[in-house]
C-alpha cells in the first residue's frame, strides 16, 4: 500500500509543551527536489529536526515514512544508516576532531550498518580531497576540527561537503542558504545538483527564493503556522518573493478558520 | 530538554570495569597491622640490608607523629592503618620469565600486556609489579650492556646499595607528607631506573602494577636516575579487580635529571573506580615528584587517570637548574561517585626556567573532579616562565569540576600564563554525531577524545591508544 520513497501524515509535534507542528502532510517522491518555504517561526526548521530524531522535540501525533517504515520509532542515527542526512542550518562546533576523521568515522559507521566494508584511510583520504573543492575549500581544511572556527559561509559548505561524502538517499537542507554570499551560493548549488538522481531526493528548506533559481524545485510547499498551508510548482517561490507571505497566512485564515 | 541530557547522563554511568578479575595465585600475606615488629620482618623477607631497615625505622617514627592531610576536596571515611595487611607476595618466586606462574601471566595477558609477546615482539621493556614483588623484568641484559640499569628496587637495593642511598628520599623526604612517611616505611617494590651519562635509553621503559590480593596496600616505590645528557621514557599502567572493600594505594615516585638530562615518565592509571554505587575502589594517594637538578635538564609528567575511588595525586617539578623545564600534561575522568583532587606543582629555582601545564579533567555521573596546581617563582630564578591551561568538561547535571590555582611569585621578570575553561557536553553535539551514524557513546567518547587531543598526543604511541580506549570505557553508559 506504501510505495511513496517519503511521507510525512498529520505530523504534530511540540518542544516543552508548546505545540509547533500542527498536522504536516507531504509527500516526496524518489529523485525529486521539494522546497519548503515559509516565514520565521512557522516550524520549518522544527519539521527538519523532527524528521532527523531530535528527542527534545516530542511527537504527539502522526508518522513518518521512509521507504514505508515509520521512522519515528528509530534513533537519529538509524534513521542515518537508512539513507537520512541533515544539513544543519547552525552546524555544531566538535573541537580537536579532525573533520577527516570526524567524516570517515561517520562513513564507516554506515556502512557497517547497511553490510558495506569499511573504507581504509587511504582511500578516504582520496574520497575526501576530491570532494572537498567541489565545495570551494582548500585540502586543510579536512585537517581543522569539525566546525570549529569556521565562519559562518564555511560551516554551511562543510555541510555540503558531508553529503558529498555521505551520499544519502534523502537529504534535508536547513536554511543552507543563509549566510552565503552569492558566490559561496552557485557553488552550494552546483554541488548539491551534481548530486540530484533518480535515486536521491531533497527537502530544501528556506526563507528565499534566491536558492531555489540554482537548485530548481519540482515542488513547492509553504509552510505557516505548522501546517503546510499551500503547495505548488516553482511559479508558487516566485509568487512568493513577489508578495510575502502574508497573503497566504490570510487565505489560511479564510479556508480553515484558524486561529493564527 | 534539560531532562532529556540528565536522563542520557544517567545511562552513561554505567560503567563496567573490565580489569576487574581475581588471580587465584598462592600468597604470602602478613597480617594487618603496623609497627617496627611488621617493618623489621618486611625488611628481613626482602633481605634488606641493615641501613635500609633503619630507614625504614626512621620513617616510621616520623609518620606516627604525622596527621592525614584532609585539605583536598575529597571525603571518604576514616582509614583504619591497622586493618591493612603490608605484605603479599606469590609465594614461589621467579628467577626469570620461564619461571613465572602462568597464572600471573595469564593475568597479564587479559590486561593486555603478555610479557612475552612484549619481550619478543613489542620491543617494551616491563617491570611487572604483582602486588608487592616485582615479578619479572624483561629486556634487563640488552639494558645492562649500555649500563642502562632497570630493575626493580628491591633488587636496587640488594645489587646498587650506593646509588639508591646517594638518591632515595632526596625529591621526596620520608618526612614530606602523611603518605610519603608511610610509603617511605612500608613500600614493598617498585622500579628503579638508572641511565647513566650521555645514554638514550632506546625503548619505552614500562611497569605493570597490579593490586591483586584482598586488603592489602600497594606501596611502590620508583627512582628514575638520569645522568648528564642521559634521555628515559618511562610508562606505568595500573589495575586492580574489583573488591566491595577499599583498598589503600600510597605509592612515591622520584625522578632526578641531571644536566641536560631528560625523563618522560607517562602514566595510565586504571584502577578499580568502585561501583555505580560509589561502593570499594582504590584510594590512590601518591606523591610523585620530580627534581631538574642539573642545566637544560627536563622533565614531563603525562598522565591518563581514569580509575580510583579517589585520586590525591600532584606530580611536580623542582627546576632548580638554570633553563630546566618541567611539562605536566593531565586528563582526569571522574564518573559515578568517584573522587579526583589531582594537578601539579612547579617549583621555579634556577633561572630561566620554564614550565607547561595541561590539564583536562572530565566529570560524569555524580563524580568530583578538582585541578589543584601551583607555580611558585623563586626569589632567584630570573625569567622564569609559565603557561597553564585548564579545562574542564562536565556530563550531565550532577558532578562538579573545581579548579584551584595557586600563583606565587618572588620574582618580578617572571612571565605567567593562565587560561581555564568550563564547558558542558551539549545534546546538540551528540545529536549532530548522532545524524551522522554516530552512537551516543561513540560520540560521546569522539567528543572527549577531542577535548584531551593535546594531552593524548603527548603519550607515547602504544599508550596513546590504550588511553584513548580507556578513555571510552570509563565513560560507557554516561549518557543513553
Amino acid at each position: 500500500m506504501n510505495n511513496f520513497f517519503f511521507r510525512i501524515n498529520d505530523l504534530h509535534a511540540e518542544v516543552e509543551g508548546k505545540k509547533i507542528l500542527k498536522g504536516v502532510n507531504l509527500d516526496l517522491p524518489k529523485g525529486e527536489v521539494h522546497a519548503i518555504m515559509g516565514p520565521n517561526g512557522s516550524g520549518k526548521s522544527t519539521l527538519a529536526q523532527v524528521i532527523a530524531g531530535r528527542e527534545s522535540y516530542e511527537v504527539t501525533e502522526g508518522e513518518i515514512l521512509l521507504e514505508g517504515e515509520n521512522i519515528l520509532e528509530l534513533s537519529p542515527e538509524e534513521r542515518a544508516y537508512k539513507g537520512l542526512f541533515l544539513a544543519f542550518q547552525y552546524p555544531v562546533e566538535i573541537p580537536g576532531v579532525s573533520t577527516l576523521y570526524f567524516l570517515k568515522t561517520a562513513l564507516n559507521s554506515i556502512r557497517k550498518a547497511n553490510g558495506l566494508d569499511e573504507v581504509d584511510t587511504y582511500e578516504f583520504m582520496a574520497l575526501a580531497r576530491e570532494k572537498v573543492k567541489e565545495v570551494g575549500l582548500d585540502e586543510d581544511f579536512l585537517k581543522r576540527p569539525v566546525n570549529w572556527g569556521f565562519s559562518g559561509g564555511e560551516k554551511k559548505r562543510a555541510e555540503i561537503f558531508q553529503l558529498l561524502i555521505l551520499q544519502p538517499k534523502l537529504a534535508i537542507l536547513d536554511e543552507t542558504d543563509s549566510g552565503l554570499d552569492i558566490d559561496a551560493l552557485r557553488i552550494v548549488a552546483k554541488a548539491v545538483e551534481s548530486m540530484r538522481s533518480k535515486e536521491r531526493s531533497f527537502l530544501v528548506i528556506t526563507h528565499y527564493q534566491r536558492i531555489l533559481n540554482y537548485i530548481k524545485p519540482d515542488r513547492v510547499h509553504v509552510m505557516v503556522d505548522g501546517v503546510i498551508a499551500k503547495s505548488g510548482g516553482f511559479d508558487l517561490a516566485l509568487e512568493l518573493e513577489e508578495k510575502g507571505y502574508g497573503w497566504i497566512e490570510k487565505e489560511l485564515t479564510f479556508a480553515g478558520g484558524r486561529d493564527l | 530538554m534539560a531532562q532529556e541530557v540528565h536522563n542520557d547522563i544517567e545511562q552513561l554511568v554505567k560503567k563496567e570495569y573490565t580489569a576487574g578479575f581475581y588471580t587465584n595465585v598462592e600468597q604470602e600475606v602478613f597480617p594487618p597491622g603496623i609497627n617496627e615488629d611488621i617493618i623489621a620482618r618486611l625488611s628481613a623477607k626482602k633481605g634488606e640490608p641493615e641501613w635500609m631497615l633503619n630507614w625504614r625505622l626512621k620513617a616510621f617514627r616520623i609518620w606516627q607523629k604525622m596527621k592525614e592531610p584532609h585539605w583536598a576536596n575529597v571525603h571518604y571515611d576514616p582509614i583504619d592503618y591497622e586493618a591493612i595487611s603490608y605484605y603479599a607476595a606469590p609465594k614461589k618466586r621467579p628467577k626469570s620469565l620461564d619461571e613465572v606462574d602462568p597464572e600471573i601471566l595469564r593475568t597479564y595477558e587479559r590486561l593486555g600486556i603478555p610479557l612475552h609477546e612484549w619481550e619478543k615482539l613489542a620491543g617494551v621493556a616491563v617491570d611487572a609489579v604483582f602486588d608487592s614483588v616485582s615479578v619479572a623484568t624483561t629486556f634487563q641484559k640488552q639494558l645492562e650492556k649500555m649500563g642502562i640499569i632497570f630493575c626493580s628496587i628491591s633488587e636496587a637495593i640488594q645489587n646498587y646499595p650506593e646509588l639508591v642511598k646517594k638518591y632515595l628520599g632526596t625529591v621526596v623526604p620520608p618526612n614530606d607528607n602523611f603518605f610519603a612517611a608511610l610509603n617511605s616505611a612500608v613500600f614493598s617494590d617498585g622500579s628503579f631506573v638508572y641511565v647513566p651519562k650521555g645514554v638514550k635509553c632506546p625503548m619505552e621503559l614500562s611497569t605493570y602494577f597490579r593490586i591483586n590480593a584482598r586488603g592489602t596496600g600497594q606501596f611502590e616505590r620508583t627512582l628514575i636516575i638520569a645522568e648528564e645528557d642521559a634521555y628515559v621514557s618511562y610508562l606505568e599502567g595500573c589495575t586492580a579487580p574489583m573488591r566491595d572493600e577499599n583498598q589503600l594505594h600510597a605509592a612515591v615516585v622520584e625522578l632526578i635529571a641531571l644536566d641536560g638530562a631528560t625523563i618522560r615518565y607517562s602514566t595510565v592509571q586504571n584502577w578499580y573506580p568502585g561501583d555505580k554505587e560509589g561502593k570499594g575502589g582504590i584510594y590512590n594517594f601518591v606523591t610523585k615528584r620530580g627534581l631538574c637538578a642539573g642545566e637544560n635538564s627536563k622533565i614531563s609528567w603525562t598522565q591518563v587517570e581514569t580509575g580510583s575511588a579517589i585520586t590525591w595525586k600532584y606530580p611536580s617539578c623542582i627546576l632548580k637548574g638554570d633553563n630546566s623545564v618541567g611539562e605536566f600534561y593531565s586528563v582526569a575522568v571522574t564518573n559515578n561517585f568517584q573522587q579526583a583532587d589531582t594537578g601539579t606543582k612547579m617549583i621555579h629555582v634556577g633561572r630561566n626556567t620554564r614550565s607547561t601545564i595541561i590539564s583536562k579533567g572530565i566529570a560524569a555521573g555524580k563524580s568530583q573532579n578538582t585541578y589543584r596546581g601551583l607555580v611558585k617563582i623563586m626569589r632567584n630564578a630570573e625569567y622564569a616562565r609559565n603557561f597553564s591551561q585548564c579545562d574542564s568538561m562536565l556530563i550531565g547535571n550532577e558532578c562538579g569540576a573545581h579548579t584551584f590555582p595557586y600563583i606565587e611569585i618572588h620574582n618580578p621578570t617572571a612571565q605567567m600564563e593562565h587560561e581555564a575553561t568550563t564547558s558542558k557536553i551539549g545534546e546538540d553535539q551528540i545529536f549532530y554525531c548522532n545524524t551522522r551514524g554516530l552512537d551516543t557513546e561513540e560520540a560521546v567518547a569522539l567528543i572527549v577524545n577531542g577535548f584531551c587531543k593535546e594531552v593524548l598526543q603527548k603519550l607515547p604511541m602504544e599508550f596513546a591508544v590504550e588511553a584513548q580506549k580507556l578513555l571510552e570505557i570509563s565513560l560507557e553508559g554516561s549518557v543513553g
